[in-house]
């Protein structure tokens, strides 16, 4: 075998010219090409006790598949990859590797870690190109069972147990089935493209997915049950938006980031063919720090914005979004506005004419600064607002990007089913079990807003925990 | 893929649609509502249940062409398809325990109205119907509200049908004159809602009102449909449509509703002239 690879960086991942891409939704970051992978792949070490495996949420044998990528046996790593992860394609893209996998990596130590995200999407991609396809349909064991919502965590349900020989029906309430992947991410990190192979996949294995259809208002889990399903799997994931509770918020051209996404992913609305409106705004702000203010920020951008902002209450250290989509926000010109909180929306007003249109219309947005004092119960310094110290952003839009809570209407229409005090369905751990019999959930409508990886592993754990209920075995 | 059973046209702009969406006439009840997409790359549009037939497994549905999106619905016939159609969404209009109401209606928004009348009429409660329309040309569902109320009173802009002048002045005549209603139930424009809440409200009539905003997704996951109630910011799909009427910020509500009006304009008069090139192509 060739020698390790021992640059202290990276493999750079090839992406499109920032003053280009900040005008396209096209893929920003192109993808390894088969010598660049290998040639990561030769930084991987092979340690024998494993450290990066422990930081993935579904223990994907990393070094195994590296090791298969060495020798060029590109399928055989992919295989691998399947054996703990559904949708490789889509984690490789998205996980937040530089607190999971890569967090541990021993490369990381001195230097970068190994690009373990990258090449677990290169392998990926380099299935669904040359061996995607060959599905075999599993004998089925004659158990039917529904999966409430098509995201991550549902898509892993319905997989795992489709694979099993179950008959999964998977419901979804919206026109299209992905979850967050098709009405969240945007184009530009995550085509839709793969998701729908992902989804085709799935229909290929025999999986039934129905769209249109809200459980809890167009049928009851009660109602699931009577038509003969043994369980039912809910991934309905994080729901609600939050609102700040500032003035303004209801002005026009106040957005929560959910509703502006939705508009430009799922309705298309960045095409100009699309139905569906959305403002085009000319100065933007994006209140909050996560994945969710970087995807809003990016897409105001390429829908044609002259200025956008990030304003965040904390530093640049407490940034929850991925590393990697920080620094491609500011490459693309994104300002971050740091420790600053916004007090208020200001909304234009015509003295003279109450039935201008232009009436309650965003013109701007005040706000305050911060600094850092003591670190507070979940351990990050608390922001504390400096006196006098207000000011305005002239901005036409506001995105609002603050988190998510689950959404109620299953839990209101299921008997039997509890909830935590955030409204969040209560499970075991270890089975994704809730209190109702039969009932199993995961991912966002149990943790609230987290990451595509866990929510796929609380899929993974259901589908074999209902396996075990149902056939007694518990064999995969 | 959902069929269009029936199609009748009530006025030049209104029209009546069954579609067969077998789960959703199960379990749909009056003040619910769909949201239903044309067809591809269409907008998702949120249309009141306006009847159901759960056997034949349809819900009736009656909509004004006001834009891009109901012009296209309007042009499909009998027996074609749509692309989406899901619901029952929001709550169903609460009807339980009233034994006399005022039903108000508004335009298009009597197609709306007319479920509630009709729920209440056959629980037995006595119902007064208060419907406007700008003129005779517009006037719709006339004798479905004639069999639904206890009385009924047909108000025209113009004075060219019934009686002249806005709904207001009668429900406000019929309550000075001692009628006792344990509520008013208001759904037009949302100008008309608030000034029935304004009548009713010195009366402390307890006034219900069908909101209306933008929406899209219909399941509380976005956001665009919010209203301040009692100071508080709610949810029309999932809280509503239907709300205490003392308490909605109609100002707010009737500014919001006009974010997308240029859009919408440029989108339907896209929409008219594709529909012209069709017709003169095909000759
Ligand atoms: C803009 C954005 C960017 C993100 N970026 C990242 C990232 O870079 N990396 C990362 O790891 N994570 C990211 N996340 C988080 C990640 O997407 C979520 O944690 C993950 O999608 C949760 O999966 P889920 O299966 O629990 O639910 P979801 O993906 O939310 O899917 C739930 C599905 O259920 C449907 N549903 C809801 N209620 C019902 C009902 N009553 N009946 C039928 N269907 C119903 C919904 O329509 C939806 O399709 C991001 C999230 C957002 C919003
Ligand atoms: C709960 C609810 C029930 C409704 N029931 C009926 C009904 O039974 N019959 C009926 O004729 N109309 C009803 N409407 C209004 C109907 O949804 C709009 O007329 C329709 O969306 C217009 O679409 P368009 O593309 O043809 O027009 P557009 O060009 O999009 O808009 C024309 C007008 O409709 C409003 N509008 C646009 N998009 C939406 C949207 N997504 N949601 C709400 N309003 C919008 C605009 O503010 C504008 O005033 C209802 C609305 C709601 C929220
Ligand atoms: S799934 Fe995510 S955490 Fe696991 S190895 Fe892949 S990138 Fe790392
Ligand atoms: S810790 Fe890093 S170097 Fe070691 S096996 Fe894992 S990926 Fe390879
Ligand atoms: S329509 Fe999206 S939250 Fe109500």
């Amino acid at each position: 075998m060739a020698k390790p690879n021992m640059s202290l960086k990276k493999n750079p991942m090839p992406t499109q010219d920032p003053a280009v891409r900040a005008h396209n939704f096209s893929e920003v970051a192109t993808g390894y090409s088969e010598a660049a992978a290998v040639d990561e792949a030769l930084r991987c070490l092979d340690c024998k006790n494993m450290p990066c495996v422990q930081g993935c949420p579904v223990n994907i044998h990393i070094p195994e598949f590296i090791r298969h990528i060495k020798e060029m046996d590109f399928e055989g790593a992919y295989q691998v990859i399947a054996r703990s992860s559904s949708l490789p394609a889509v984690c490789g893209r998205v996980c937040p590797q530089e607190t999971q996998c890569e967090a541990h990596c021993v490369r990381g130590i001195k230097g970068e870690p190994v690009g373990i995200g990258r090449l677990e999407r290169f392998v990926a991609d380099w299935h669904n190109e040359h061996a995607a396809g060959q599905m075999v349909r599993p004998q089925p064991n004659g158990h039917r069972v529904a999966v409430v919502g098509s995201g991550p965590s549902g898509l892993t349900c319905a997989g795992d147990l489709a694979r099993r020989g179950y008959e999964v029906t998977v419901y979804e309430a919206l026109h299209l089935a992905g979850g967050v992947l098709v009405y969240g991410i945007p184009e530009f990190r995550l085509p839709k493209e793969i998701v729908r192979k992902e989804v085709e996949t799935l229909k290929a294995l025999g999986v039934e997915i129905v769209t249109n259809v809200v459980i809890g208002k167009t049928l009851t889990v009660d109602e699931l049950f009577e038509a003969g399903f043994e369980a039912v799997f809910i991934g309905s994931g994080a729901g609600l938006p939050n609102f700040m509770g500032i003035p303004g918020e209801s002005l026009k051209g106040v957005y929560s980031a959910n509703e502006f996404l939705t508009r430009s992913n799922l309705m298309k609305a960045y095409r100009s063919e699309a139905e569906t409106p959305i403002q085009h705004a000319r100065r933007v702000a994006v209140v909050g720090g996560g994945n969710v203010a970087m995807d809003a920020a990016r897409t105001a951008l390429r829908l044609g914005a002259e200025k956008v902002y990030i304003v965040y209450r904390r530093s640049l250290e407490e940034l929850p979004a991925r590393k990697e989509e920080v620094e491609h926000a500011m490459e693309e010109g994104i300002e971050f506005r740091l420790l600053n909180n916004p007090t208020r929306i200001l909304g234009y007003q015509n003295p003279d004419d109450p039935r201008d249109p232009k009436n309650g219309t965003v013109i701007g947005m005040e706000c305050v600064r911060m600094e850092l004092g003591e670190p507070d119960a979940s351990g990050r310094r608390r922001p504390i607002e400096i006196p006098d110290s207000t000011f305005r952003l002239d901005v036409d839009a506001v995105i609002i990007s603050i988190g998510t809570s689950p959404n109620p209407l299953i839990k209101s229409t299921t008997s039997g089913l509890e909830v935590n005090r955030r409204g969040g369905i209560i499970v075991e751990e270890s089975t994704g079990a809730t209190s109702r019999a039969g009932v199993y959930a995961g991912g966002d409508a149990v943790t609230g807003a987290a990451t595509v990886i866990l929510a796929m592993g609380a899929g993974k754990t259901a589908a074999a925990a209902i396996d075990r209920a149902l056939s007694g075995t518990g064999e995969s | 893929m959902y069929r269009i059973v029936t199609k009748r046209v009530l006025n030049p702009t209104v029209m009546l649609m069954e579609v067969e969406a077998p789960l959703v006439a199960k379990k749909a009840e009056a003040g619910q509502f769909i949201i239903l997409r044309v067809d591809e790359d269409g907008e998702r549009i949120p249309l009141t249940v306006a009847g159901y037939d759960r056997e034949k497994g349809t819900v009736r549905i009656i909509f004004q062409i006001v834009g891009a999106t109901t012009k296209l619905l309007s042009m499909k016939e009998e027996g074609d398809f749509i692309c989406d159609f899901v619901g029952p969404l929001g709550k169903p209009t609460h009807t339980d325990g009233l034994h006399k109401v005022a039903v108000v209606g508004g335009g298009v928004g009597c197609a709306i109205a007319l479920p509630v009348a009709e729920k209440l009429h056959s629980l037995g409660c006595e119902v007064h119907s208060i419907v406007g329309f700008r003129n005779r040309d517009l006037v719709i569902l006339e004798d479905e509200f004639r069999r639904a109320s206890d009385k009924l009173i047909i108000m025209t802009d113009d004075g060219s049908y019934g009686e002249k002048g806005v709904v207001t002045a009668p429900l406000k005549a019929l309550i000075e004159s001692g009628e006792k209603y344990d509520q008013v139930i208001a759904i037009g424009p949302l100008i008309m809602m608030k000034f029935v809440v304004a009548t009713t409200r010195p009366f402390g009539i307890p006034t219900v009102v069908s909101m209306n905003p933008i929406m899209i997704d219909g399941t509380g996951m976005c956001g665009g449909c919010r209203l301040t109630v009692g100071g508080k910011t709610r949810f029309a799909c999932v809280d509503g449509p239907d709300f205490d009427g003392f308490e909605v910020d109609f100002d707010e509500a009737l500014s919001r509703g006009t974010m997308y009006r240029d859009f919408e304009r440029h989108a339907y008069e896209e929409t008219c002239n594709l529909f012209r090139k069709e017709e003169t192509s095909r000759g």
